[in-house]
C-alpha cells in the first residue's frame, strides 16, 4: 500500500496528468461532476456526482459512423479512433460497480466495440466513502461502501490518501507514482473501514434487502396488482433512467449534415410512450407497463440473465432525483414482501 | 481507426432486382458491390437494412440460405424507411448488417418430420426462408403443407414462386384463400384459422405460424383444437428494434430479448413469457 498527505494531493495528480488524461469529480452550483483535471482544481468530497461514471463508457451521445451519399452509390466511413488512455479519480464503490454490470451488456459477444475501446483506455481510482447518507443502500446489493474495487482503490483520512492497486492496470499507474508517493502498512485503513461500517450499519435502509427479488421471478412479479398504485404519479419522465448509472438503453439515430449523413447512438428510456411503439401495435400501452418495466428489468430480468446479479447498485440518485418521489427502494418495500417490513 | 469488428457498422448492398408482389409489398434482391452474398444465414434469420438518413428498419431474410447468389427480402410499405426502400429503383445502394437471432431448428427439430406452414400476409416472408430449405433438402422432411391467405388474390405474396414451384413440388401441397369472393378466384374463400379446421390436418407435423397477431391467436387455437401440442407449433414475434444484439434493451418480453432469443419462439416458451407483446 502507497501513501500521500494530503496537502501534496496536487503533485499526484499533475503527474498523473503528464501522461494521461486525468478525470475527477469537482464540485460546481449544481453539485458535483465529472472534470477533467487541470491546475487548481480540486476533488470533490461529495458521495456521488449528479450524472454517474457511465458516461466514460457509454456516453450519452455518439457518433458511431459517417455515410458519404452520390447518387445511388453510398459509402461507409468507419469514424472509430482508438481512444486515449485515461484515468477516473475518486469513483465511488456503487459507481465502480456499475461498469461491472454494463460490462455484462456491452462485452456480451458480439461485444460493442465503442464501449469496449474506451474500457480498456480507461484506468478506474475509486474512493472508500466515509460518511454514506440516507439515501445510500449499496449494502442492499453486497456492495462495501468502505472498500470498493476498482483498478485502484483509495481512502482518505483526515490528513493522507491511501492507495492499494487491484489489478495490472492499477499496479502500472502506483508503480508511476512511486515518485511522490511513500510505502505504508493498511493499519490507518483498516481502522477507517471498521469506523464506516458501524456508520453504514446505522443507516436508515440498512436493513433492506433484494432477497424477494433476483433470477426467475418474473411470474411472480409481473401481475402483481401494486404496480398500477407505484406508477400511478409517474410523469415518464426518464429523469431516473438517465442518472442511473446502470441503465443502458440506447437510440441510433441518424442525422443529415448536408454533405453527408453521421449516425449517432443515444440514451434513450424505457419509461418513454414511443420507446416500443410499433406500426402493428404497442407492448407497453400506458405508464403501468413502462414503470414495471424499469423496475424488473434491473430486480428480475438482468439477474435471470446475469447470474442473479441485480441491475441497481444502490447509489441513490433516482431517490433524490425524481420529481414525484418514486424510486425503487419504494418499489422493493411494497414488492419485497415480509422481507422488507 | 480501430481494429476490432464492430457489430453496429453494416456492409454496402446493391439492390440488383426488384419485384413488385402486391400493392403494398415489393421484394428486393441485394448482393454486396462485388456481387456477392452480405454474409451467410439460416431460415428465420434477420437483417437491418438501412438507407443512411432515413433510418434503420430491420426484416426477415426471405430467401433460403440454399440460395448462393443473394438474399432477397419482401417488404411491406408501412413508414418511413419502407416508404423509401419502395421507391428506390435498381442498381440503389443501402446498407445491411446482420444475420440476427436465432433460426427455425431446421436441422434439429424439424428434421425428418412432416411440416405444416400456415401464414396470412407478409407473414410468409419468414417462412419462405424455410420453405426453400425444406424443399432443397426434400429427403431430410416428410409432407409438406402449405396454407397461405391474404386479403384477396392481389395482396399473396410470392405468387408466381408458389404456383410454378411449390405447388408442383411431389409432396408439396399447397392451400390457398382469400378473405373475400373474386371474379377471377376459383380457389378457396375465407379465413385462414377457419380454412386450416377445415382441412383438418393430422397431428404428427411440425407446424409453423406467422401473420398478424389476430390470425396467429385463432390459428393456434384451431391448432390445439385439432389436437397439436404447444410443443409442435412454432412462431416468429415481432418487436421494435435498434441494435438487433440485445444490448439498445428495447425488444425485450420479460428476460427475452426477441432480436437475439428469438424471433422464432415454440408456443410453450412464449407461454412461459409474460403477457406482454
Ligand atoms: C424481427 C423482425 C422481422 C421483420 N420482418 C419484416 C419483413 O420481412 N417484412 C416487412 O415488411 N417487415 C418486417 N418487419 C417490420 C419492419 O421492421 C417494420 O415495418 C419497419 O421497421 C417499419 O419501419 P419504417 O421506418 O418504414 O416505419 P416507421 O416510419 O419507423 O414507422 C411506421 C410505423 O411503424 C412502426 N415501427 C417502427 N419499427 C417497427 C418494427 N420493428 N416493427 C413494426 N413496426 C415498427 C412505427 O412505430 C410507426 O407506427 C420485421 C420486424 C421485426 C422486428
Ligand atoms: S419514476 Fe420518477 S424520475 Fe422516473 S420517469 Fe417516473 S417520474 Fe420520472
Ligand atoms: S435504480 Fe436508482 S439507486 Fe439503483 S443504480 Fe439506478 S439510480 Fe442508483
Ligand atoms: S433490438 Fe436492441 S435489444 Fe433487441
Amino acid at each position: 500500500m502507497r501513501k500521500i498527505s494530503l496537502d501534496k494531493l496536487n503533485q499526484l495528480f499533475s503527474k498523473i496528468a503528464e501522461t494521461q488524461t486525468l478525470y475527477m469529480p469537482v464540485d460546481t452550483k449544481t453539485g458535483a461532476r465529472y472534470e477533467k483535471w487541470e491546475e487548481g482544481k480540486e476533488l470533490s468530497d461529495a458521495l456521488n456526482t449528479v450524472r454517474s461514471a457511465k458516461d466514460f463508457f457509454f456516453p450519452q451521445t455518439e457518433n458511431l459512423m459517417d455515410f458519404k451519399m452520390e447518387g445511388k452509390n453510398i459509402e461507409i466511413i468507419d469514424t472509430r479512433n482508438e481512444a486515449e488512455d485515461f484515468v477516473i479519480f475518486g469513483v465511488r464503490a456503487c459507481d465502480v460497480k456499475s461498469f461491472e454490470i454494463l460490462d455484462r451488456v456491452f462485452l456480451a459477444d458480439p461485444a460493442d466495440s465503442y464501449y469496449e475501446n474506451r474500457r480498456n483506455h480507461g484506468t478506474i481510482v475509486s474512493m472508500a466513502c466515509t460518511r454514506p447518507v440516507e439515501t445510500c443502500f449499496c449494502q442492499t446489493f453486497d456492495i462495501d461502501a468502505a472498500s470498493p474495487e476498482g483498478d485502484v482503490v483509495c481512502h482518505k483520512t483526515d490528513d493522507a490518501l491511501y492507495l492499494e492497486a487491484k489489478s495490472d492496470k492499477g499496479e502500472a499507474l502506483l508503480n508511476s507514482l512511486n515518485d511522490v508517493t511513500e510505502d505504508t502498512d493498511g493499519s490507518a485503513v483498516d481502522e477507517q473501514v471498521k469506523t464506516v461500517h458501524e456508520r453504514m450499519s446505522r443507516l436508515p435502509l440498512a436493513s433492506l434487502s433484494a432477497d424477494a427479488f433476483g433470477a426467475d421471478k418474473t411470474k411472480e412479479f409481473f401481475d402483481r396488482p401494486e404496480w398500477a398504485e407505484l406508477s400511478q404519479s409517474c410523469l415518464g419522465c426518464g429523469t431516473c433512467t438517465f442518472v442511473c448509472p446502470t441503465c443502458q438503453c440506447y437510440d441510433i439515430k441518424d442525422f443529415n449534415t448536408g454533405h453527408g449523413v453521421k449516425r449517432f447512438r443515444c440514451w434513450d428510456s424505457c419509461m418513454y410512450s414511443n420507446f416500443t411503439k410499433m406500426s402493428a401495435g404497442q407492448p407497453r400501452l400506458t405508464q403501468v407497463e413502462r414503470f414495471r418495466q424499469r423496475f424488473m428489468h434491473k430486480l428480475v430480468y438482468y439477474p435471470t440473465n446475469n447470474d442473479g446479479l441485480f441491475s441497481c447498485v444502490g447509489c441513490g440518485r433516482c431517490l433524490s432525483k425524481c420529481p414525484i418521489q418514486m424510486n425503487i427502494v419504494k418499489v422493493m418495500k411494497k414488492l419485497g414482501g415480509k422481507s422488507n417490513d | 481507426m480501430i481494429d476490432i469488428k464492430e457489430p453496429l457498422i453494416p456492409v454496402v448492398g446493391v439492390v440488383t432486382d426488384i419485384r413488385i408482389d402486391t400493392p403494398d409489398v415489393k421484394t428486393f434482391r441485394v448482393v454486396t458491390p462485388d456481387g456477392k452474398k452480405a454474409f451467410e444465414h439460416m431460415p428465420g434469420q434477420c437483417a437491418m437494412l438501412s438507407i443512411p438518413g432515413v433510418g434503420e428498419a430491420m426484416f426477415s431474410i426471405t430467401s433460403s440460405p440454399t440460395n448462393t447468389e443473394f438474399m432477397e427480402f419482401s417488404i411491406k410499405k408501412c413508414g418511413c424507411v419502407t416508404q423509401w426502400l419502395h421507391s428506390m429503383e435498381v442498381g440503389q445502394q443501402i446498407t445491411i448488417r446482420g444475420p440476427y437471432g436465432h433460426p427455425f431448428p431446421v436441422d434439429t427439430e424439424f428434421a425428418g418430420h412432416d411440416m405444416l406452414f400456415i401464414a396470412g400476409g407478409i407473414g410468409l416472408a419468414p417462412l419462405r426462408s424455410v420453405i426453400n430449405y425444406c424443399r432443397h433438402y426434400r429427403d431430410r422432411y416428410g409432407k409438406i403443407d402449405i396454407v397461405y391467405g391474404s386479403r384477396s388474390m392481389q395482396d399473396l405474396v410470392d405468387y408466381k414462386e408458389i404456383i410454378d414451384e411449390w405447388s408442383k413440388d411431389a409432396g408439396v401441397n399447397v392451400h390457398l384463400t382469400i378473405d373475400r369472393e373474386q371474379p377471377e378466384w376459383d380457389g378457396h374463400v375465407g379465413f385462414v384459422p377457419n380454412y386450416v379446421k377445415e382441412l383438418g390436418f393430422s397431428t404428427d407435423k411440425i407446424a409453423i405460424l406467422c401473420g398478424p397477431p389476430i390470425m396467429i391467436k385463432f390459428t393456434l387455437a384451431g391448432l390445439l383444437e385439432l389436437g397439436f401440442d404447444k410443443t409442435q407449433v412454432y412462431t416468429t414475434m415481432e418487436l421494435r428494434m435498434k441494435c438487433g444484439i440485445g444490448k439498445c434493451g428495447r425488444c425485450n418480453i420479460g428476460s427475452k430479448y426477441v432480436c437475439k432469443d428469438g424471433p422464432v419462439f415454440r408456443f410453450d416458451e412464449i407461454d412461459e413469457l409474460p403477457d406482454e407483446y
